[in-house]
């Protein structure tokens, strides 16, 4: 068994935080500037050329790339035979524990807006430090621990959207909602978007496989076939919309489309679209 | 469309020569505020501590570092403006803005103020606050300071843009222009969907 020391974990989600608010990942970055060269209209190049623009003097200047540097989601894939060596001062301390306490030293002292507030409905206090993230454990074989962090803005995730099909439905149907839910995220949620489709599986797991498509590299096609030509096609038909750059009009309403699935229920038929902005901000770190 | 490069403040002849699709390049000065603040304003009946005529405001919540006397840039973004919609005819009527910096517009409404008064919305990118933040030189006041970081901040700005001129003053509306158009693309769209192996 090996074991990793908690402090390492801190510093390695502090510093992938504070990164990821600085510099927008190179497969972004690429489909932004193919996008420009492509884009027909000229107001709408202009946008994207702010944002290849935005992204350069970012990681120059140390700027966060959007004032809203996002809820910080982590997912933590955790080897079997790696385990994590808990501080002295503090026997019971998780893993959890650790990205916690990165995430808030990464806020603080990388001066990142704190967006979390502690209760959602009754008073809505910020707890000040960013946390808790939202993490998600899965256990895979090895001795590796891998983190994988995404800083996700508050308007795009405010666009996404779940729909429970029918299982009889034709798969028109789910192409025809997932090409609406864009239209009505519209202007609000900073397009172009990075779409992030979740089928199968149940009500909450089509959701986290719609947040875990958007951490796929955008050059990236689904392994199998059928769902690689069904992310071809709905991005066809997500930007034939021109909602385009920032909802002013334009060839580019969507940078990539990325589709997750998992074995569902004979009676369900489960889609969770989760929307991402230009800004889509996220790492991958093996310790 | 045409770019131009303008000084503060704008007068209303100035803001009726702009047209949907022009590009605008902004020197001088920029009034950053957003929902409390005119909540404050507008809701809880305070009149506003500085005058506005002929500037342009912006719909920003800044992160400021106090150092001294001096407020500090961090980083300065834009929010969304749908949601300060129904406080910006009475910010041209009363208070005189001649234009509105923002993402993602506002609605007939506003339209219509901008129409009456002469003031136009230019879209700023959102979520590109690096850019933005590097073109504002500097925090030269803050009003309300106990409502930061939605007070009334004034910021110098130099060669901030461009924006893109969304809304006019002669009725015309980018957004609701590309809305309408989604919408009519739709039937369209929704008969070639058709997925096969």
């Amino acid at each position: 068994m090996r074991h990793v020391e908690f402090e390492k974990i801190v510093e390695t989600v502090e510093s992938v935080c504070i990164s990821a608010a600085y510099e927008l990942p190179a497969d972004v970055l690429a489909a932004l500037k193919n996008a420009a060269q492509k884009e027909s209209s000229p107001a709408a190049a202009e946008i994207l050329n702010q944002i290849i623009e935005n992204a350069r003097i970012a990681a120059a200047e140390k700027i966060p790339l959007c004032q809203d540097t996002g809820l910080a989601v982590v997912f933590v894939e955790q080897g079997a035979d790696v385990a994590v060596k808990p501080p002295s001062d503090d026997g019971d301390a998780t893993l959890f524990d650790a990205v916690n306490a990165g995430v808030k030293a990464g806020f603080q002292k990388g001066y990142l807006r704190k967006s979390v507030v502690a209760d959602p409905l009754k008073n809505r206090d910020n707890t000040g430090s960013n946390t808790p993230a939202v993490i998600h454990l899965s256990v895979v074989p090895g001795q590796k621990l891998k983190l994988t962090v995404m800083t996700k803005g508050g308007g795009s995730e405010n666009k996404s959207r779940f729909m429970m099909f029918k299982p009889t439905a034709d798969g028109s149907e789910i192409i025809d909602w997932v090409v609406d839910v864009v239209r009505a995220a519209g202007a609000d949620a900073c397009p172009p978007f990075i779409i992030g489709v979740g089928i199968g599986g149940n009500f909450e797991l089509s959701c986290l496989l719609s947040k875990k498509a958007l951490c796929r590299n955008l050059g990236t096609r689904n392994t199998d076939r059928f769902y690689a030509k069904l992310e071809a096609d709905l991005l066809v038909r997500i930007n034939a919309l021109g909602l385009g750059p920032q909802g002013l009009g334009g060839d580019t309403t969507a940078l990539a489309c990325l589709v997750e699935t998992a074995p569902c229920h004979i009676a369900s038929l489960p889609v969770a679209v989760n929307i991402e902005c230009h800004s889509h901000r996220h790492k991958s770190v093996v310790i | 469309m045409a770019s131009y490069t303008l000084n503060t403040p704008f007068d209303e002849k100035l803001m009726r020569s702009l047209h949907v699709r022009d590009l605008v390049t902004i020197n001088g000065h920029i009034f950053g505020m957003r929902d409390k603040t005119m909540i404050h304003c507008f809701d809880k009946g305070n009149e506003l501590p500085v005058s506005l005529d002929g500037f342009p405001i912006l719909h920003t919540a800044p992160s400021l570092k106090k150092a001294g006397d001096r407020w500090e840039k961090i980083i300065i973004g834009t929010t969304t403006s749908t949601r300060m919609d129904r406080f910006s005819p009475p910010l041209m009527e009363k208070y005189g803005a001649r234009a509105i910096i923002g993402k993602s517009g506002l609605y007939q409404g506003s339209l219509e103020a901008m129409q009456r008064f002469g003031a136009c919305y230019l879209a700023i990118v959102g979520g590109a606050a690096a850019i933005e933040t590097t073109q504002i030189e500097e925090v030269e006041e803050v009003y309300w300071p106990q409502l930061h970081p939605e007070a009334i901040y004034k910021f110098r700005v130099k060669d901030f843009g461009p924006l893109i001129v969304a809304m006019d003053s002669h009725g015309n509306n980018l957004y609701a222009d590309v809305r309408a158009k989604v919408q009519e693309k739709l039937p369209e769209i929704y008969r070639k969907c058709k997925i096969s192996e």
